[in-house]
This record gives C-alpha cells, sequence and structure tokens, in this order.
C-alpha cells in the first residue's frame, strides 16, 4: 500500500440553499442512487487505498449514517478501514475544524501513525471517476512536493469559487488563486492533491504553530514558490455539486448515454450503501421520457427528462418536467412539477402546481402522508 | 456453551426439472424471480425477519451460482460472529460417502452442524416457495401446543388437494391423520413443507431411521413420529404462498407482481426482502420508451416499449422493440425491433435485431409437453439469437445458436433447440 486517503466533507456551502439545511454536501444525493461523497470513497476503494480518513463537521449526522457500515466500499479489512474523524474535544484542543488544514491538524495522529508514504486527498462533494495512482505515477515522476488534480473548464464557465491554476510548460503551478474575482485562467483545482506523507506532517505543524488553518490559502498559496507544486490535468468528467445549478446539472448530466456509460458501465463501479429496495413499478398510465428512474419508486403519471430518486411515489396523471426529485417523496395526483428540485422525504398534495420560472425552484414540503 | 434457541435449515439440493433449461445450469433456489430476486431470498429473509439467524443451507445439484448468491449471508445479515449462513455440501466420510438421498437424508448427514448449536428446536424449510411468513410466530404456536412437530398447512381449493399432502387434524389443530396426495381428500389443508422439530425427537427420529434408503420427511421422518405418538401439530398460515416449481406457475408468480396493488406486496415498509445487489445505478427510460405495467430492475435501459412485464437488472431492450407478458432476467441484452410475446429469457442472454419469439400457431412441444406449454418460449441462460429469426410458441431455445438453426430464419412452434448444457 503506497497512500493513505482522506477526504474532505466538513463543508457547508450557501450556494446550495436550503438543500443543506439537513444534510451535509458530502451528502447529498446524486444520480439517483448514490451519495456524492461515493464517488471519492469508490475512487479510493477502486485504486487499492485501503485507509481511508472522512473529515465531518457541518450536519454530520447525515453523512454518519451513511458511513455507518464500511462494508459498501470493500473497507471494512483488517487491515486499513474507514476512519470518521467529526470534531471532539480533547486535552490539547476543544475547537472546532476552523479550515480543511486544521481538520487534518486536529488528527495528525492519523497520518503520524501510518506507514504508507503518500496521502491522496479528495474533497467529497465531487463527482468524478479517477485511478489515483496515475496521479501518484506522475507525482514521483515530477519528484513534486504536491500534486494538484485540475482541470480546464469551458470559456463560458464561471470559475470564481473554485481556485484557479497557471502553469508552466512543465506543469509546476506558477500562480494559484482562490476564489478570484476576475480569473487570469480557466484552469480550476478539482480539489484533488497527493502529496508525501512526511511532507505534509511537517506543513500541517508548521501551519498549525502560526495559527493558519486552511489547505488551500495557507498551504497551497503560500508555499507554491518554495515547494514543487505541480498540476495534474484531467480531461475526463468532474463536476463539483455545491451550488444549486451544478447539483441540477450535475444530476441531468446523468441523462446522457456517455455519461451513464463511463460511470456505470466501465469498469470499476461506483459503491453505495445498499437500501434493499424493491424493483420499480410502472403502472398503468405511466409514461417515461428520457428519464433516470431509481429502485423503490411507484410510478402512475408522466415524468420527462427528469431524476427521479428512491422510493418515490408518482400519482396518476402527474407532470413531471426537468425535474429532480429526491428520495422518498409522495407526488399527489394531478400535480405539476416543472424546473424543480424537490427535497427528499416531501409529501406534495394532490393538484399542487410547481414551476422553476427564473432557474430552479427548490421544494420542500412536508405535508401529512397517510399510507394505505 | 453456544445455544440457539432455534436454528433453521434450508433444503436447496434439489434440481427442479420443471422449470427445464431455467435449471440446467443452476439449482432451482437460484434462479431469478421478480427481476432483482433470486428465489432463496425469500425464505433467507423470512428468517433474519423472524429472528432466525443461524441458518445451514444444503446444497447438491449445481451449486455454483448459489454458493456465489449466499456467500457469507451479508445481504440478509447472516454474517455473524456465532451462527449466521453455513453452506452445507454432502462431504466424503471415512465410510458410507454418500450424496444426500432424500429430504431427511440431507438433515440426518449434517447432524454435527446442528448438534454444534445446541438448539431446542430445528426449522426445516426448502428453498423454492415464495411467500413472507413469521416462523416465530409458528414456534410460539408449537410451544403453547407443547408440540413436538409442527407442520405449515394451507388451505387449498378440495378440488386441488390431491396433489398435496394433505392433513387431517381434530379442532385444535392436532394432526390425527395424514395422506400423500390422495384420491379423495378428507381436509383441504396442504403440507407447505415447513416444519418445526424439537431437536430431541428429531435427532431420534434421524438416528433410527437412518438406514431407509432415501430418507424423507413426508414418506418416513413424519409417519414415523406419528406412530410413534408424538404430538403432531398443524399450523395454519393463510398469506400469499406460491409454489413456483412449474414453468406455468413460475410466469404466473411473477405477473402477479405487476397487479396494482399485488396480493405478495414488495413495497411494505416492514418484512423487506433482501437479496446481493451487484447493479446499483438507477434505470433509464428513453424518449421512446413504453412502459406500463411492469416492474424493472436497477441499471436496465430500455429504448423499446415494455407491457406487463417483469424486468431484471442490467437489461438493454433496443428502440422499436415490444416486449409483452414476458420475464426477462439480468444482464440480458435485446436488440432493437424484436418482438417478445410471453417469453421468459433467462440471464446474460443476447437477442439480436429483429428477432420475434412466441409468434405463431400453438403446437405442443416436441420433447417435453410438460415442462413446454401455454404459449411460452423459453430461453436459456447465456444463449445466442441471431438476427431475423423467429419462434413459435411452446418452443426452447438454449446455447448459442446461429442463422444455420433456424430452417428459412424461423424455429417452429413446439420445438426444442438446444446445444448447451448437459446432454
Amino acid at each position: 500500500m503506497r497512500a493513505i486517503g482522506i477526504v474532505l466533507a466538513g463543508g457547508n456551502n450557501h450556494r446550495i440553499k436550503e438543500l443543506t439545511k439537513k444534510r451535509a454536501v458530502c451528502a447529498m444525493p446524486i444520480a439517483g442512487s448514490y451519495r456524492s461523497i461515493d464517488f471519492a470513497l469508490s475512487n479510493m476503494s477502486n485504486s487499492h487505498i485501503n485507509k481511508v480518513a472522512v473529515f465531518t463537521q457541518y450536519n454530520a449526522g447525515s453523512l454518519n449514517e451513511h458511513l455507518a457500515s464500511s462494508k459498501w466500499w470493500d473497507f471494512g479489512r483488517k487491515q486499513g478501514g474507514l476512519y470518521v474523524f467529526t470534531p471532539a474535544t480533547t486535552a490539547e484542543s476543544n475547537a472546532w475544524y476552523r479550515g480543511t488544514a486544521d481538520a487534518i491538524a486536529q488528527n495528525l495522529s492519523y497520518l503520524k501513525n501510518s506507514h504508507e508514504p503518500y496521502v491522496v486527498i479528495s474533497s467529497g462533494d465531487c463527482v468524478y471517476k479517477m485511478d489515483y495512482n496515475k496521479v501518484l505515477e506522475y507525482h514521483i515522476e515530477k519528484k513534486a512536493d504536491i500534486t494538484v488534480v485540475c482541470k480546464d473548464m469551458a470559456a463560458d464557465v464561471n470559475v470564481d469559487r473554485f481556485g484557479t491554476i497557471k502553469m508552466n510548460e512543465d506543469c509546476r503551478i506558477e500562480e494559484f488563486e482562490e476564489k478570484p474575482i476576475v480569473a487570469k485562467s480557466n484552469t480550476i483545482s478539482c480539489g484533488i492533491y497527493v502529496v508525501r506523507r512526511r511532507q505534509l506532517i511537517e506543513m500541517i505543524e508548521k501551519c498549525a504553530e502560526e495559527d493558519r488553518y486552511d489547505f488551500v490559502k495557507d498551504i497551497l498559496i503560500r508555499y507554491k514558490n518554495m515547494k514543487r507544486i505541480y498540476g495534474y490535468k484531467i480531461k475526463e468528467y468532474w463536476s463539483n455539486i455545491a451550488t444549486v445549478d451544478d447539483y441540477y446539472k450535475t444530476n441531468m448530466d446523468f441523462l446522457n448515454p456517455e455519461i451513464r456509460n463511463y460511470f456505470f458501465r466501465q469498469y470499476p463501479d461506483i459503491y453505495s450503501k445498499v437500501d434493499d429496495l424493491p424493483p420499480a413499478k410502472y403502472n398503468t398510465g405511466a409514461s417515461i421520457k428520457n428519464s433516470l428512474i431509481s429502485s423503490g419508486c411507484i410510478v402512475n403519471g408522466k415524468v420527462e427528462d427528469s431524476v427521479i430518486f428512491k422510493k418515490t411515489y408518482i400519482g396518476n396523471n402527474c407532470y413531471i418536467k426537468n425535474s429532480v426529485i429526491l428520495n422518498d417523496v409522495y407526488i399527489g395526483d394531478n400535480t405539476h412539477i416543472e424546473n424543480c428540485i424537490v427535497e427528499s422525504r416531501g409529501t406534495i398534495r394532490a393538484n399542487s402546481y410547481h414551476k422553476g420560472e427564473n432557474g430552479i425552484e427548490i421544494v420542500v414540503e412536508h405535508n401529512d402522508r397517510f399510507v394505505i | 456453551m453456544v445455544k440457539k434457541e432455534m436454528i433453521a435449515m434450508l433444503l436447496a439440493g434439489g434440481q427442479g426439472s420443471r422449470l427445464g433449461v431455467f435449471t440446467s445450469k443452476v439449482a432451482k433456489p437460484a434462479v431469478s424471480f421478480g427481476s432483482k430476486y433470486r428465489i432463496i431470498d425469500f425464505p433467507l429473509s423470512n428468517c433474519i425477519n423472524s429472528g432466525v439467524d443461524t441458518v445451514g443451507v444444503l446444497t447438491q445439484y449445481q451449486p455454483l451460482r448459489l454458493n456465489t448468491h449466499i456467500g457469507i449471508g451479508i445481504p440478509w445479515d447472516l454474517d455473524r460472529n456465532i451462527g449466521g449462513v453455513t453452506v452445507l455440501p454432502p462431504y466424503e466420510k471415512s465410510a458410507n460417502s454418500e450424496w444426500y438421498t432424500g429430504t431427511a437424508n440431507a438433515i440426518y448427514q449434517n447432524m454435527d452442524y446442528m448438534e454444534s448449536f445446541n438448539p431446542e428446536y430445528v426449522l426445516i424449510l426448502s428453498g423454492d416457495h415464495i411467500y413472507k411468513m413469521d416462523y416465530e410466530v409458528m414456534l410460539d404456536f408449537h410451544k403453547q401446543n407443547g408440540a413436538e412437530v409442527t407442520i405449515a398447512v394451507m388451505p387449498v381449493p378440495m378440488e386441488e388437494a390431491k396433489r398435496f399432502g394433505i392433513m387431517i387434524t381434530d379442532k385444535d389443530r392436532k394432526i390425527v391423520d395424514f395422506e400423500e396426495k390422495p384420491a379423495n381428500p378428507r381436509s383441504n389443508l396442504a403440507s407447505m413443507g415447513i416444519y418445526i422439530f424439537n431437536w430431541k425427537t428429531l435427532k431420534e427420529a434421524l438416528l433410527t431411521n437412518a438406514e431407509q434408503p432415501g430418507l424423507d420427511f413426508g414418506k418416513h421422518v413424519i409417519p414415523y413420529c406419528h406412530a410413534k405418538g408424538a404430538p403432531l401439530y398443524a399450523y395454519e398460515f393463510n398469506g400469499y404462498w406460491k409454489d413456483v416449481g412449474t414453468l406455468n406457475s413460475y410466469w404466473e408468480a411473477n405477473m402477479e407482481l405487476i397487479d396494482i396493488v399485488p396480493e405478495f406486496n414488495l413495497y411494505e415498509e416492514y418484512w423487506k426482502i433482501y437479496t446481493r445487489s451487484e447493479i446499483l445505478p438507477p434505470q433509464y427510460l428513453a424518449s421512446d420508451s413504453v412502459v406500463e405495467r411492469s416492474i424493472i430492475g436497477e441499471g436496465s435501459e430500455i429504448y423499446g416499449k415494455v407491457y406487463n412485464s417483469v424486468i431484471g437488472c442490467g437489461v438493454t431492450i433496443g428502440a422499436g422493440t415490444v416486449v409483452r407478458d414476458s420475464i426477462v432476467m439480468n444482464e440480458t441484452h435485446i436488440g432493437s425491433n424484436c418482438e417478445l410475446y410471453k417469453a421468459i429469457i433467462a440471464e446474460n442472454v443476447e437477442i439480436n435485431d429483429d428477432v420475434k419469439l412466441g409468434v405463431g400457431e400453438e403446437a405442443e412441444n416436441e420433447t417435453d409437453p410438460h415442462i413446454y406449454n401455454n404459449g411460452i418460449v423459453a430461453v436459456g441462460e447465456k444463449s445466442v439469437i441471431p438476427r431475423g429469426v423467429s419462434v413459435g410458441k411452446n418452443s426452447v431455445i438454449f446455447g448459442v445458436t446461429s442463422a444455420e438453426d433456424y430452417g428459412n430464419g424461423a424455429l417452429p412452434s413446439g420445438k426444442t433447440l438446444i446445444k448447451a448444457g448437459d446432454k
């Protein structure tokens, strides 16, 4: 085993609005059957990284429920395993995680007690498939101190919520700006890093001494001229879900057969907690066009260009269009839902009408549900 | 010392030859059912839901699929420190090695397994029925009556009673007599092949009758216990229970799942049925798809039209294809512009474009009319059907077939085309 893993899953983002009222961003449901963190965890497992730590903080409960057993990602092993670190008061500290570097600093023993030479760090709110071994090979070949996975975004994408990167012809990072007002480059950091374990310990300890807490600002940007920081560019699919629009778009991307094929049919697989739901059921009157339907759903109405998550009930004569319906939603008869994200466990009364007029509307409705 | 109140022994070694090609490479309990499940999922889920956490699964016929499916029992929460699920194949002994020669003989050969849990009661199950049953309630009934043997029974229509083992009871449900497939039944309580034995009674009965060739519960053990004067009781079960032993009953039981509120409801909150799920992604229904009165498993991609059908996981159905009244099992690919009527397609089958299944006149099957009838077309696992052929009713295809196997591009009704499996 050459590397251990860290998944950063503690953050919240106001740009995803009420969808994180009850859950962490990394616990957001994705593509019908998964949650955001499944992608990072499956990548770790598929890259044979057996020892992985997940740092949680904001709404940690939702993630803990999902991570209650590590067997789904094949981490239930004698060697390695899944470690969930939620802030705790200790003899040394009674602070929350004040940033990503602080989260690692507060759990430094995890790094110190490992013997693997490298650490792979990933954020848990990104949807992608990656063999970290390839980044690791590159990291070694470049004799880098830190390797940052990065991607060229299309020219029309606003990158002001990402870290932007400029590299020289050798791919060494020359400029790194966090959330720039005016971006000088359309190459962004994907929030995936490879670093030597001892190097990381050293830098994190230094940061902690100086009361600095952020991995990007206080390590990547601060050290960029001192240390050899390299960019590893990917062309494959990668998406961050931490805004409502990106979250919506990422889910809709799975209606594209190429993306579905890439994630679902090409080895290796993405794993998730198994829910033991029955097959989806379509009754007379159901009509589904270009949509994803998950297990446990019962459909009586019309669905077009939508992603329906698990265990959703769609009543007679409903019309669902361009929408994302999260887990376990009950939609009463004759309801019209268009351009919406419907929050999970919602109950929508019969004859309701929801249409996102200027962009995506988030529907959170918890009416009484009468189950037969 | 380990002590389990009740352990279960699940008989899963039978071939189930009346399912034809579907059990030619797979033991019947491992045959897929209701899109994502396999038949054995039902008794295994019943066990864990009833609090029975120690299950011995007796295998013999074609056990590979069954073994991989059960694994260490994770899907049913039967991976336990003490107990859990154990697969019990026949094994060689220093003397008198033999296959399992009968239901009770199989149990007899695993005396040591049962002994190791020091049980009070032993539950005997078979791996080929679709039902949800709380064995704990049956055990309560067994204890209340001070029974030594309790047999689960189900009331069946009087005219069908002659196909079953029938129990004749007094008003307290104590069994006074029984008859196997009687011409003139005296009762309509049919045995479901589910027994609870006091361990002491079972052990004594097995040891005493050990030399009986083909030792069987219905034929030997129960009559022996009765003759000895042990109190035998009949536990009446009134829920859904379906024997899927024939292709027809298998097809019917699958079709019952697509009713608007199925009698056997998989969507109930409690009493979940567990299975090993290897395919997780949602299913995709394309712009030109039509799906009505059907159930579909995870990861399937539907571009065509599906009516009144049960579709498994990871299945693709091409554009312009029409599937009606059919069962399609996991990972099968059906090309474009096909027509399927009342077909049962096993796992990993490749059906190329423009194929028609189940068309033409009715004709009796030439080789096994007692298996393939009622217009069903059966296609065995890993079969390949070449482009553009049409296949009649009551026909069977098994193996990799090519255009030459179909005279004039057609396989008439009632024909058997088998190119794989044990000859």
